[in-house]
C-alpha cells in the first residue's frame, strides 16, 4: 500500500487523500495515516513543484558539473560530498560510476553566477582535481514528466 | 435512359443480400452519431480501447520494423516467431499448451478470428448460443455466416455471469457452439471457476464447440481463473481467441490470434487465406516486442484502470446508480432504473443535458434494457468530472 500511494503522490503530490482513499479502495483516515507514517520514518521528504521556467520571467541558469576528486583514506568520497552539498547553488549531488565521482546540478541566475562558482568555491575546495561544466539549453523531460509540446490525439468518442 | 437519383438508389438497395439489408446497424452507431454532434465540452465514457498510447518500446519496434523494409506479406498463420512467443506466453501464464505450427493462426484483430471461426463451423441453420448483454457484433456474425444466434441473458444478480442452467436451457439438437465473452462487454463480469468447470461438462455432454473470447483477460482484477481451454476434455473443443487490442493498448494495430485444435486453424486458416491473407507484418513484429518486453507496462496500466474502477464503482453506487463492481476489462454497467428513464433515454438526456456521454444498455442486447455503459478507459480526471456531472444530473430527472 505505501509504495502504491508513493506513486500515486510521485504523479501529483497535490492529490487529495479522498482521491488516494478511492483509487487504492482504503479509508480517507488509512491514507492520511500511512503518508503520516512515511513522512515521520523520513520515506517522505517533501513535496516538489515542476515549473515550466521559460514561462516564468527570472533567469534561471542551470548546469551539470561532472568532479573528479581524489578520495580520502577514511571517509572515501563521503566528506568531499558533504561538503559539497551544503552549498545552496548546488540542487542535487549523486556519486557515480565511470569517467568521474561526483555529479552536481548547479543553478544560478546569471552564466556568470554559475561559473564564479565553479571558479572560486567548487574548482578550489583541497581533493577536487578537475571539474567539467555542461551549461542546460533546453528541457525536455523532468522527474517522468514529457515537457515538450505534443498534439492530443482525439479518439473516437464512441466505440464498442 | 436517365434516372433520378432516388430510383438508382432504390435500385441498388433491392441489390442488397437479404440477410445483410435486414441486418440491423449496431445499437452504437446511433449513438456515435448523436454524440458527434454535439459540442467538445462532452467527456466520454464511452470508448472501449484503452486511452493509453501503445507503450513506446511497442511503437518503436513497429518503427523499426518500416525501418529494416519488413514490409512483406507473411505465412498466413503468421510470423512463426510470433506464434512461438504466443504460445509461451499462453504456456507460462495461461496455462495451457498449443503447438505454434498447427494449432495458432495470427489474425485482424479478434474481430476477424471470431467470424472466421464462426463460418467455418455454421452451416445454414446452425445454432450458436451466446449470452447478452454483449459485444455488439456477436449475433450479427453469426446471422451473416448463416447461423443462427441465440441470446441467453446474464443478470445482475449473478454479477452478470452465465448460469450455467441457463446455458443449458438454450441447447437444441441444432446448437453447433457456445460464445464465451469473460471478462465481459460490457458488463465486466467474470466465470467462477465452479461455472466454468459446469459449462465445460455441459458442452461435453453435448458435444458443443466453445469459442472464447479473453480479449480482456489480462485486466482481471481479483485472481484470474484458468481459461476454460485448459479444463479436461475441453482443449479439444475449444477455441481461444486472444489479441494485443486491450491489454497492450494497441487497437489500431488490430491484431489478434485464435489457438485451438489443428483440424479447425486449418479451417479457419482457409478464409483467412483467401479473404484477408495475413495480419500486417508490421503489428506482428510489435505484438512480438510486446509480449517479450511488454509486461511491465501492461501492469502499470492493470493498475491504473483499478483504481479508475475503484473510484467510478464507489461513486456510482453512492449516487444511487446501483453498480456491480466489475470484475475485469474496463467497464461498469450500473443500473439506472431508480430514475425511472429507458436506457436510452437516461444517455441521451445525461448526454445533452450533464454533457457525459454513456452507451445505453440496449445496443449490447434487449436485456441491457435499465442499464448503461460507463467505460473508465478514460482519465482519473475525466472519470472525476464526469461522476460530478451524473451526480448533478440525477438532481434534476
Amino acid at each position: 500500500m505505501r509504495k502504491n500511494i508513493l506513486r500515486l503522490l510521485g504523479e501529483n503530490a497535490r492529490i487529495s487523500f479522498r482521491e488516494i482513499a478511492e483509487r487504492l479502495n482504503i479509508s480517507e483516515n488509512e491514507a492520511m495515516e500511512i503518508v503520516g507514517e512515511m513522512e515521520g520514518e523520513g520515506i517522505i521528504k517533501g513535496y516538489k513543484v515542476i515549473i515550466d521556467e521559460k514561462a516564468v520571467a527570472d533567469n534561471v541558469v542551470r548546469a551539470i558539473i561532472q568532479v573528479k576528486v581524489r578520495p580520502e583514506r577514511e571517509g572515501g568520497f563521503n566528506n568531499i560530498a558533504k561538503r559539497l552539498s551544503r552549498f545552496p547553488e548546488v540542487s542535487s549531488l549523486y556519486l557515480v560510476s565511470g569517467g568521474y565521482d561526483l555529479q552536481l546540478e548547479v543553478q544560478g541566475e546569471t552564466l556568470h553566477e554559475v561559473a564564479t562558482f565553479v571558479s572560486s568555491k567548487l574548482a578550489t575546495i583541497d581533493g577536487v582535481i578537475s571539474t567539467a561544466t555542461h551549461f542546460l539549453l533546453k528541457k525536455y523531460k523532468e522527474s517522468g514528466r514529457i515537457l515538450h509540446d505534443e498534439d492530443e490525439y482525439e479518439r473516437l468518442k464512441i466505440t464498442p | 435512359m436517365r434516372m433520378n437519383m432516388k430510383d438508382s438508389k432504390s435500385r441498388l438497395e433491392g441489390k442488397i443480400a437479404k440477410h445483410i439489408a435486414t441486418l440491423p446497424r449496431s445499437g452504437i452507431r446511433d449513438f456515435f452519431e448523436l454524440v458527434n454532434a454535439m459540442d467538445d465540452d462532452v467527456i466520454s465514457l464511452g470508448i472501449g480501447e484503452p486511452d493509453f498510447a501503445t507503450p513506446w518500446h511497442i511503437r518503436e519496434s513497429a518503427i523499426y520494423s518500416i525501418e529494416r523494409g519488413h514490409t512483406s506479406y507473411t505465412s498466413n498463420l503468421g510470423l512463426l516467431s510470433l506464434r512461438k512467443e504466443i504460445a509461451r506466453y499462453l504456456a507460462q501464464d495461461y496455462g495451457i499448451e498449443y503447438n505454434p505450427v498447427n494449432e495458432c493462426i495470427i489474425t485482424v484483430g479478434v474481430s476477424e478470428a471470431l467470424d472466421i471461426l464462426i463460418r467455418a463451423i455454421t452451416e445454414p441453420g446452425d445454432e450458436i448460443i451466446y449470452h447478452e448483454p454483449c459485444y455488439v457484433s456477436y449475433a450479427a456474425e453469426i446471422v451473416m455466416a448463416g447461423g443462427v444466434p441465440v441470446a441467453v441473458n446474464t443478470r445482475e444478480e449473478n454479477n452478470f455471469a452465465l448460469d450455467p442452467e441457463d446455458f443449458r436451457k438454450a441447447i437444441t439438437s441444432k446448437t453447433k457452439a457456445i460464445l464465451l465473452n469473460f471478462p465481459c462487454n460490457p458488463t465486466g463480469a467474470s466465470l467462477s471457476m465452479e461455472q466454468k468447470k459446469q459449462i465445460a461438462d455441459i458442452a461435453i455432454e453435448h458435444d458443443l464447440i466453445v469459442i472464447s473470447d479473453e480479449i480482456y483477460s489480462e485486466l482481471t482484477y481479483n485472481e484470474r481463473t484458468p481459461t476454460i481451454a485448459s479444463l479436461p476434455g475441453m482443449k479439444e473443443r475449444t477455441v481461444f481467441l486472444h489479441g494485443f487490442s486491450k491489454a497492450f493498448a494497441m487497437t489500431g494495430f488490430r491484431l489478434g490470434y485464435a489457438c485451438g485444435p489443428a483440424e479447425l486453424i486449418e479451417a479457419m486458416m482457409k478464409i483467412h487465406q483467401y479473404s484477408m491473407l495475413c495480419a500486417s507484418i508490421i503489428a506482428q513484429e510489435a505484438g512480438e516486442e510486446a509480449l517479450k518486453n511488454g509486461m511491465r507496462e501492461m501492469l502499470k496500466m492493470k493498475a491504473e484502470y483499478q483504481e479508475r474502477r475503484n473510484v467510478i464503482t464507489k461513486r456510482l453506487n453512492e449516487m444511487g446508480l446501483k453498480c456491480v463492481t466489475p470484475s475485469g476489462a474496463f467497464y461498469a454497467f450500473p443500473n439506472i432504473t431508480s430514475t425511472g428513464l429507458s436506457s436510452k433515454d437516461f444517455a441521451t438526456r445525461l448526454l445533452c443535458e450533464g454533457k457525459v456521454a454513456v452507451v445505453p444498455g440496449t445496443a449490447f442486447g434487449k436485456c441491457g434494457e435499465g442499464y448503461v455503459r460507463c467505460a473508465y478507459a478514460a482519465s482519473m480526471s475525466d472519470i472525476y468530472t464526469a461522476m460530478d456531472r451524473i451526480e448533478k444530473f440525477l438532481l434534476t430527472i
